[in-house]
């Protein structure tokens, strides 16, 4: 496949970074949620909760923009994907709006009964959430059976298929990993203890599901590796994915927590784009029928229209990364319970 | 049921339960604007509290709106995915748009609005206000020129044939300035601000009748009946437009929103009625005479097309379409009525003592959210049969692959969901009226970052 930076490609890229943007950020209040239940007392489960309370739903804008940049750019795949997998989008958006009302209307009342169904709330709707992102992209790599008019031309449970809940599972311990380190940054005293234990865990979990996907990967879907041949720049990226992965126990031994959240945002980032090589110029492949794969050139908006988002993407991102930081900033350090809290 | 009469009802009613707060963020937001810079002005420590009271409402109502909002972001694509191929060249760059330029911005400064009191200096603070009421309304902008683009469509052309024919832009500032967006617009931004000020004139009347916080709420009226007078009287103005705009640019919509079977001149305008669509006919009806053709050019000789002029499958229906545009008009002129008599009341100063009136205030909460809803009842279906206006008919916008039992299923897995989340939203707003403003702890007011406190937390 020849390379070039056309308007489609930068797109692609575009809508990866939103994506990947979405996967970091909400990557770790979906962990934090993961592991939520772990935390018994209801003062450190406050803390953990509002950990990211400021945050959480900032980071979903990420996944919302990211949706209107694939209807935008990418109309075909956003049509297909969505009324294809709809059964699932549907429970997928039914628990994102449970978690969302879980988180906030959790700590509104004092009842015992009340906090514990929120709370059990707010935790398996953030597994499940993560776990069902993964198997949509496990469904991406192996590729789903679309027809000559682009619908999708399958049934709700081929895509529950061994492979994509493998990635599933994967995502969910990324995730918890990735919660866990954010969890630790944020806490202070015993419970920062207790969670720095669950870290060492949540990356030994992490680190074999990494394993078993990658060879699997390798194996039964050679095409995701197809680009890495011959171009020794692609595999730098493979590389420092995985010395990513294997700086952040090293940096958590030394008590760098913040650079063990680096590190494990980074590992996402490279996890994303090896993806995004692997599929490259495919956005959803066709199986069988690979000529009826949706590309980035087949089903992407007018040279126009990709031209006008580009300047609403330079003006408008600068803007978000400012906001971003700015928010980050204001609320970074240590987890103070006070009135405004949730 | 068909696919397309449950798609259709699985829009408006995920669509109507997201509308009922994002008008009210928008319209709380200004009201925030103004308590907070009062109190940068005054230092009047009153103005602080009631500026930290309504931003608690407002989080607890844009939480609520933020959670409704992602399923209508994807419903396009899960439902309407024939649709989403026709318009994403268009609408798509509207949608993400609005995430780049609104909802970050929003969800941004949101997070200091409500969190950072203790955390940022007073300026920030209001400064974050100013954001995040700006960030409701661009949403608003991104969002009615995509709808109005469906209405009347501008700056694009048609691009194949038959399955694969799609819009695409050729001029991105006509597609955006569209014959209706701007009229739209405002239309809609004056709905928004009187529902606001409604919901904040309704609570604050509730403490006065209750003789709680009455300097408080005292102060809230004052403001909120401000923004209710102007917003009343230019959502007039703003109508008018409208109304002349559908006239030019959707006939059949007109004609539907005035019952008008046969191209008449001069055209009488209806106070109410009931309309028989088979006898084509409107029963129990009163109407003031040319007022219609008066209204729409001046001349009160002007024809104004009725529905027969346009082909059977081309005509929307007319008696929801009719009752909705009507009592939404009627409900227009209520609000007018309440807020000058408010102004009356302040001028002569007897505004706090009218008990009937505050609890006119108590109950007129509902009105210009019913208003809201109306309003976008006769827009939508007065759009029908088209879903993009004269282009694309909604019978050929749906989904092909998904089947009616799997519509059905997620509207009951919706239903369940948006009741339980509006009965705890009801529940909790009244909780927090009940409770109402709090005493500000002054001990705790420390601006910039707490990075040495061991052990407190």
């Amino acid at each position: 496949m020849e390379f070039t930076l056309d308007l489609n490609t930068i797109w692609f890229i575009l809508i990866g970074v939103l994506l990947a943007g979405y996967a970091i950020l909400d990557g770790f209040d979906l962990g934090v949620g993961a592991f939520y239940l772990l935390v018994k007392d209801d003062r450190d489960r406050r803390v953990i909760l509002n950990s990211i309370g400021p945050v959480w739903d900032g980071n979903e804008v990420w996944l919302v923009t990211g949706g209107g940049a694939l209807f935008a750019a990418f109309p075909d795949v956003y049509a297909t994907v969505f009324s294809g997998f709809y059964t699932a989008f549907m429970f997928l958006l039914f628990v994102l709006i449970f978690r969302a009302v879980a988180i906030e209307f959790r700590s509104k009342q004092q009842m015992k009964w009340w906090r514990k169904w929120w709370d059990v709330s707010f935790s398996v709707s953030s597994i499940l959430i993560a776990f069902l992102m993964g198997v949509a992209l496990g469904n991406i790599i192996t590729g789903i059976p679309l027809g000559a008019d682009k619908e999708f031309a399958g049934s709700f449970f081929d895509l529950l298929n061994p492979y994509s809940i493998l990635v599933g599972v994967t995502t969910v311990a990324l995730f918890i990993m990735h919660g866990t380190i954010y969890a630790t940054m944020k806490t202070e005293g015993d419970l920062q203890n207790k969670i720095r234990t669950w870290v060492n865990n949540s990356i030994i979990f992490f680190v074999m599901m990494y394993a078993v996907l990658t060879t699997t990967t390798l194996i039964y879907y050679p095409h995701m590796s197809e680009h890495f041949i011959g171009e020794p720049f692609l595999y730098v990226v493979a590389l420092l994915n995985m010395l990513a992965i294997a700086n952040i126990p090293r940096e958590i031994h030394h008590g760098k927590d913040f650079f063990a959240f680096l590190s494990s945002g980074f590992s996402i980032l490279t996890l994303f784009v090896l993806f995004a090589i692997g599929i490259f110029p495919n956005i959803v492949i066709s199986n069988p029928s690979p000529e009826y794969s949706l590309t980035i050139y087949n089903a992407a908006s007018s040279q126009g229209t990709l031209n006008t988002m580009l300047i609403i993407a330079a003006i408008g991102v600068p803007f978000v990364l400012a906001y971003t930081f700015t928010i980050y900033w204001v609320f970074r350090g240590k987890v103070k319970i006070d009135n405004t809290s949730y | 049921m068909d696919v397309e009469l449950l798609s259709r009802l699985q829009f408006a009613i995920t669509i109507a339960f997201h509308y009922i707060y994002p008008p009210l963020s928008i319209g709380i937001g200004v009201l925030l604007v103004i308590m907070e810079g009062l109190f940068l002005k005054t230092k009047n420590p009153v103005y602080e509290k009631l500026t930290r009271f309504w931003v608690k409402i407002f989080a607890l109502i844009f939480a609520v709106g933020v959670a409704t909002g992602i399923v209508m972001e994807f419903e396009f694509g899960t439902n309407w995915a024939t649709y989403s191929r026709y318009v994403g060249d268009i609408f798509g760059s509207a949608l993400a748009a609005e995430g780049i330029f609104a909802f970050f911005l929003e969800s941004g400064f949101l997070a200091i609005l409500v969190f950072g009191w203790n955390k940022v200096g007073p300026r920030v603070h209001f400064l974050s206000t100013i954001m995040v009421s700006l960030g409701s309304m661009l949403s608003a902008v991104w969002i009615v020129v995509a709808n109005s683009w469906q209405q009347t469509p501008a700056g694009y052309h048609i691009v194949g044939e038959g399955l694969s024919a799609r819009a695409e832009v050729t001029n991105f500032w006509d597609m955006i300035f569209n014959p209706s967006s701007v009229d739209r617009l405002l239309h809609v931004l004056s709905g928004a601000w009187l529902a606001g000020a409604f919901f904040v004139l309704s609570v604050s009347a509730f403490y006065l009748i209750k003789k709680r916080h009455i300097e408080l709420s005292q102060k809230a009226i004052k403001i909120a009946l401000t923004l209710a007078v102007f917003a009343s009287l230019f959502q007039l103005f703003t109508g008018d437009r409208s109304a002349i705009g559908v006239s030019d640019n959707q006939p059949a919509k007109l004609a539907a929103y005035e019952a008008h079977f046969d191209s008449l001149a001069p055209a009488p305008m209806y106070l109410f009625g009931w309309v028989d669509e088979n006898k084509q006919e409107v029963k129990f009806s009163v109407a003031i005479p040319k007022l219609l053709s008066i209204l729409i050019s001046g001349d009160p000789n002007y024809k104004v097309k009725g529905l027969n002029y346009f082909k059977p499958e081309d005509r929307p229906p007319v008696n929801i379409v009719f009752q909705s545009y009507h009592f939404m008009v009627a409900i227009g002129f209520t609000l007018i009525t309440i807020s000058l008599l408010g102004i009356l009341f302040w001028w002569r100063k007897s505004l706090f003592k009218k008990k009937w009136y505050l609890y006119i205030l108590v109950f007129s909460v509902l009105l210009p959210q019913i208003a809201n809803q109306l309003g976008w009842i006769s827009a939508e279906v007065g759009r029908q049969p088209w879903i993009v206006y004269g282009l694309l008919r909604t019978s050929e916008a749906l989904s092909k692959v998904v089947e009616a039992d799997q519509v059905l299923f997620s509207i009951i897995l919706f239903m369940i969901i948006y009741l339980l989340l509006f009965v705890l939203f009801i529940y909790l707003l009244n909780e927090k009226i009940k409770a109402g403003p709090e005493e500000i702890d002054k001990s705790s007011m420390v601006y910039g970052h707490q990075k040495h406190v061991i052990g407190s937390g």
